[in-house]
């Protein structure tokens, strides 16, 4: 195994006694430095030097979206604007962005992160990196963007869209490494496919991809079309950007690199930490950052941890891939569904594309929830009782998996709209 | 003895159709024959025409999904009675059809009829055996 940075197996016991220390040192830090902090803390009834043991994190009050949106742009900063060196932020398509600051220092660590995850990923100076996320103020593009110049490997920032011209780069160019999101990486694929290549006229041998779920199988279907590994890349602006966990070789779950961040898994509903090995909400408490750290930041992404040792050698803990999210959870007749569980579903059935969307509506006083599923020309047939035959199957397999009865609408060929960043799985009509 | 039919996916929105005529009118393709099945969301075209590889590269081209299938024509007499003489044999060789449509187009003084079957060569000498015309590809794409 090759990684970038020592730190990665550090034995356990000394990976806990840094931890510790980084935590101590920043929930101190941030009672001296941030009045939002000061406050929170002081409700429960905190004083400086009160960490003893990990096991107080539990004690410490939680951060949230909404709490940052509350104290929009600078208020969380725990340094003075002028050692700001760079700022990001969210879309803000569902209220006011929310904005996060990085020293200097925050930035060598961010791109040291990053660089971690790449050479995870089986990637070295040697490979030349294709970032199709977006750059800008969303994290993607230029988190990939240092890490890989950290790592000394050749950068491609093509950002995201213009999917043929990211074809022809990728051929011309000879891109080793594709980074971007999962939905993306198959829109460059059928776009590929569409203007007559296939993965023997590229190179990638492996992929990165993040900032959305996606399920098993679809990263079957992404490996097989390009030819490459692909492996889950995890992290959130709030808490970083990417570089917060990735897939090593194993491909079975994703290291949270420790030393930086410390994760906890709560039930949603009461805020309890709940024990070892079990599903909740991901919790993230920065311990290595100066600009901007949160302390217990709510993520709203369901995943367990892993505590056995990997194979692989690194000591760090791993997540399960996160499947959904506790805010894109759909409650359809009362019974929770995420668009990963039906991607799973969908993409059980031989021949059907993994372009989907659902659609809810709310007819008289029922949640109806309408599948539109694209027909290939594998699966298309002339005859009008196997077409029925194969909306049945599907509305059949949904139902056995999730429990709920869907409605399957067939689609012709490119009319659920393509991704260029973040999919859009779910159309909410419903006026509650 | 077979025939080559082209069949479509169509969503039910409008101008669907109009695009896949307007596609095959820009390959140079001419329509011998066609019928819609239809249910509330989409539909299923199918085509007989003149190049039936031109259309199928045409069509797949702009991204339809599209599907050959092999059917048969028939030559029915023009009068009463005419295509249940055509049934009759079929019947008995318990050849099951799954639809039939019909020409515009007459050849000579009787009508042209496709047949979608599940056993297709078994329905081709059934019928002649009975003494029926089964017309081969070629001549149906240039009638």
């Amino acid at each position: 195994m090759s990684y970038f940075n020592p730190v990665e197996v550090l034995d356990r016991e000394r990976l806990e006694e840094l931890k510790l220390e980084r935590l101590r040192n920043t929930v101190d830090r941030l009672y001296q430095t941030v009045p939002f902090y000061r406050k929170k803390l002081d409700e429960v009834g905190y004083s400086p030097g009160d960490i003893r043991s990990l096991e107080d994190l539990r004690h410490l009050p939680f951060t949230t979206k909404d709490d940052l949106r509350e104290n929009y742009p600078f208020g969380l900063f725990a340094v003075p604007l002028r050692d700001i060196v760079r700022i990001h932020a969210s879309s803000g398509t569902t209220g006011k962005p929310t904005v996060v600051g990085y020293t200097s220092s925050d930035i060598r660590t961010w791109a040291d992160l990053v660089a971690r995850t790449i050479v995870a990923a089986g990637g070295t100076k040697e490979d030349i990196v294709h970032v199709a996320y977006g750059y800008g103020l969303f994290t993607g593009g230029l988190g990939l963007h240092y890490g890989a110049e950290l790592l000394g490997a050749t950068v491609l920032p093509v950002s995201g869209g213009n999917t043929k011209r990211q074809v022809r780069l990728m051929v011309d160019f000879g891109s080793t490494i594709l980074c971007c999101t999962p939905s993306y990486a198959l829109n460059i694929a059928e776009v590929m496919e569409e203007m007559g290549m296939g993965k023997e006229d590229i190179r990638l041998k492996a992929g990165i991809f993040g900032a959305e779920p996606w399920s098993g199988e679809m990263r079957r279907e992404i490996e097989e079309r390009l030819g490459l590994s692909a492996h889950d890349i995890y992290g959130l602006s709030e808490v970083v950007g990417p570089g917060v966990s990735i897939e090593c070789e194993e491909k079975n779950g994703l290291h949270i690199f420790e030393d930086c961040f410390i994760p906890e898994i709560i039930d949603p509903s009461t805020g309890e930490v709940l024990p070892p090995g079990q599903k909740g909400e991901l919790v993230f408490t920065n311990i290595n950052k100066e600009g901007m750290a949160l302390l217990r930041y709510r993520t709203r992404d369901i995943s367990r941890l892993i505590p056995e040792p990997c194979p692989c050698g690194r000591t760090h803990v791993r997540m399960e891939r996160v499947t959904g999210r506790t805010d894109d959870m759909l409650i359809i007749r009362g019974v929770n569904v995420f668009p990963s569980q039906v991607e799973a579903v969908l993409m059980q059935i031989p021949g059907l594309s993994p372009h989907y969307q659902l659609v809810v509506d709310r007819v008289g006083s029922l949640d109806v929830l309408e599948v539109q599923v694209e027909v290939s020309p594998q699966i298309f047939s002339d005859e009008i009782k196997e077409l029925e035959a194969l909306q049945r199957r599907i509305a059949d397999e949904i139902q056995s998996y999730l429990g709920i009865g869907v409605k399957v609408r067939l689609m012709e060929p490119r009319s659920i709209q393509r991704s260029e960043g973040k999919a859009v799985r779910v159309i909410d009509k419903r006026r509650i | 003895m077979k025939v080559r039919q082209i069949s479509v996916f169509l969503e039910n929105k409008s101008g669907r159709l109009l695009e896949v005529c307007r596609c095959l009118a820009r390959a140079g393709v001419n329509i011998r024959a066609l019928s819609i099945a239809e249910t509330a969301d989409y539909g299923v075209l199918r085509l007989i025409v003149d190049q039936p590889d031109l259309a199928m590269d045409a069509l797949s081209r702009e991204l339809f999904t599209v599907s050959e299938t092999e059917v048969i024509a028939v030559e029915v007499p023009d009068r009463p009675g005419g295509l249940a003489e055509v049934l009759e044999p079929l019947h008995e060789a318990n050849v099951n059809i799954e639809y039939i449509y019909c020409f515009v187009e007459k050849s000579g003084e009787s009508a042209l009829v496709v047949f979608r079957v599940e056993q297709v060569d078994q329905a081709i000498s059934a019928l002649q055996r009975a003494g029926f015309t089964v017309l081969p590809g070629e001549k149906v794409y240039n009638i």
